[in-house]
């Protein structure tokens, strides 16, 4: 801690500095590890005979020519349909942002404007479903779903990912709400908004901040979601998720267990951006519901 | 607000969690009650100039009409949870009458795929909650303790393993720790033994999922202490300070208890996160030596014949009663706080 009174000891710093690049080293480096191997060919990257030639490119050379290869994106996003995989994963992630953003700030509003002892009770509810475990919902759906056969098709994952985030977004827009004065729109009611303009035209200018944050927690459950997405869509329709894992399942392909390799780089990729943008926005989302729920 | 307006506005998002998160869970409990279909099989007689045989098949028309005709399979009762699958009410009873020792009774039992899942499961649970609070806390002091100017693309680096998901995650650790991987061929220079590998033994493998357990959850705790630390009051800390009160004095008696709330809210969180352990064990292909609970109702889910929908129900409404168990003593308390408030 930086207390002025507090004069650090030389020893502790460079503990304290050590245990930190350390733990970066730790959390980063297979990240770069993988990103890094993603250019190789499969003998280098997961090579039988000497870990060194994932670094030298020793069979990379020999059969691309050149010390970095672009082979496995090439193959994965063609052949290996990964393109379908990503058109999925953004329409499926789309959808699911803006309705979920959608029916949770207007049920989080009314739950942080009631008084009554309902409300309470609510988001004692909503903190029960979230614990549920997804596998557990899931074969729950399964079976209703194949008699009204509306199994394996985008609509259907849409409105379950959608339902499932409901709980957490309630909960983390619930506690932004509640840091909106209330004397803000009971002015407006006073004046006489009904209490949908009053939400619409001055609540919602100055949840921002609030909205992103909670847009981006529904992006990285939608997003990232394998539970449901593997076991509610067919083949046809797999995200990128399940689409990784399914590339892991047919290991006698040689080329297969690459594909994967870049799959997994191109799928992580564009969060890892989104992430580095929008980092004040994941940090307070996460502590807003700690801190204060 | 009043009563009115507030159903209007809670009508969607209430509609969507009754629908798709209340009525699965009824639909669970429902199907764990059933079983599907045995095969109908018929009597085939077969004669040829030496006399006739009977023999048994499998009527498959008599067998798909049955299906069609009740999906969900035949009526069963308790019987899929006390089943050799499940809470294997004989198979125990036989394994206590007929081993000598507590031991080896344990080992028995330990084998029966619900208790080895639950075992692992348990496992995990205990070793990766207490590691990811520890973890957490000693990275937000530290980071805590760096130039704000540099904290920024720091916090970014350690948030990492979160944000990706655990199937992602545990692959990317997989590729390294694996006998082809970076560090899998490292120990296996540094050991001297070529056949060392994760899938050789089951202790290993527990031990790989659970670092990976650690890896993966630390920055969510990390990042609630981190917030938390940004208020912990200064007076109380300077005055400790003047009066002498050590580094790790100063923590225990001031920090912890300051943010000591929020300790019970990251435990429970990631307990809750943890018993439902299950991409890891896909992602490090470990379905061998290490099954969760989870594992076990996606492994029905997915069965190739038939999908065993009852045995999945089954595992899940026990998943949910363990779920129960672990959030009892939060809705106690909260029920007891709401009490004493009104």
């Amino acid at each position: 801690m930086e207390y002025g009174l507090d004069k650090r000891s030389n020893a502790l710093k460079t503990f304290n500095t050590t245990f930190i690049i350390i733990w970066l080293l730790i959390a980063c480096f297979p990240f770069i590890w993988t990103f890094w191997g993603s250019f190789k060919v499969r003998a280098d990257f997961f090579s039988r005979a000497d870990w060194w030639y994932a670094i030298s490119a020793f069979n990379t050379l020999i059969e691309t020519g050149g010390q970095f290869t672009l082979n496995a994106y090439s193959e994965a996003w063609t052949e290996g349909e990964f393109w379908k995989a990503s058109r999925n994963t953004i329409i499926v992630t789309v959808f699911v942002v803006t309705i979920s953003l959608f029916l949770g700030t207007l049920g989080a509003y009314a739950l942080s404007r009631s008084t009554e002892r309902y409300a309470f009770w609510i988001l004692i509810a909503a903190l029960i479903f979230r614990a549920m475990p997804h596998i557990t919902l899931v074969s729950g759906y399964l079976f209703p779903f194949f008699e009204l056969q509306i199994w394996g098709i985008l609509p259907t994952t849409i409105v379950v990912l959608v339902a499932i985030n409901q709980p957490f977004t309630l909960w983390l827009l619930y506690s932004f709400f509640k840091t909106v004065p209330k004397e803000l729109d009971e002015s407006a009611l006073i004046d006489g908004c009904s209490y949908f303009q009053a939400f619409r035209y001055i609540i919602m200018p100055v949840m921002w901040p609030g909205v992103i944050t909670a847009g981006l927690f529904s992006l990285m459950l939608a997003y990232n979601d394998f539970t449901v997405t593997a076991l509610l869509l067919n083949q046809e329709n797999h995200t990128m998720v399940p689409k990784i894992q399914s590339y892991l399942g047919t290991n006698q392909h040689e080329g297969n267990l690459m594909w994967a390799v870049s799959a997994v780089v191109s799928a992580t990729a564009p969060l890892f951006m989104l992430v580095m943008f929008f980092q004040r926005q994941v940090i307070s989302g996460l502590t807003t519901g700690a801190v204060k729920g | 607000m009043p009563n009115k307006t507030f159903f209007w506005f809670f009508l969607p998002t209430g509609l969507a969690m009754i629908l798709f998160i209340g009525l699965p869970i009824i639909s669970t409990g429902i199907q764990s009650f059933y079983a599907q279909h045995d095969q109908v099989v018929k009597e085939v007689k077969k004669c040829d100039p030496f006399g006739c045989t009977v023999s048994i098949v499998v009527d498959q028309e008599a067998t798909s009409v049955l299906r069609d005709e009740r999906p969900l399979g035949k009526f069963n009762g308790f019987g899929t949870y006390v089943d050799r699958n499940h809470l294997a009410i004989e198979q125990i009873s036989e394994f206590w009458d007929e081993t000598d020792t507590l031991g080896e009774f344990i080992d028995q039992v330990t084998n029966l795929p619900f208790y080895k899942a639950l075992l692992f499961t348990l496992t995990y649970c205990l070793f990766v909650t207490p590691n990811v609070l520890l973890l957490g806390f000693i990275i937000a002091l530290s980071l805590n303790a760096i130039s704000r100017k540099i904290r920024g693309p720091l916090i970014f680096g350690t948030i990492l393993p979160m944000i990706v998901t655990p199937l992602v995650g545990s692959l990317v650790l997989f590729w390294m720790i694996d006998a082809e991987g970076i560090i899998g061929a490292n120990l296996q220079l540094m050991m001297e033994d070529p056949y060392l590998s994760l899938k050789s033994s089951r202790t290993l493998t527990w031990i790989t999922i659970i670092i990976y357990g650690i890896w993966h959850h630390s920055p969510f705790a990390f990042v609630v202490f981190y917030a938390a630390l940004q208020t912990v009051p200064q007076e109380p800390v300077e005055a400790a300070i003047i009066d002498g009160a050590s580094r790790y004095q100063r923590i225990r008696h001031i920090v912890l208890p300051h943010i000591y709330p929020v300790v019970t809210f990251v435990a429970l969180i990631s307990l809750m996160d943890n018993f439902r352990v299950f991409e890891p064990i896909i992602g490090f292909s470990a379905e061998g030596s290490a099954q969760s609970l989870s594992w076990l109702i996606y492994d029905n889910l997915v069965n190739e014949e038939v999908i065993l929908f009852g045995s999945a129900a089954a595992t899940s409404m026990m998943t949910i009663i363990g779920i129960a168990i672990l959030l009892a003593p939060v809705l106690i308390r909260t029920w007891k706080e709401f009490r004493t408030a009104r």
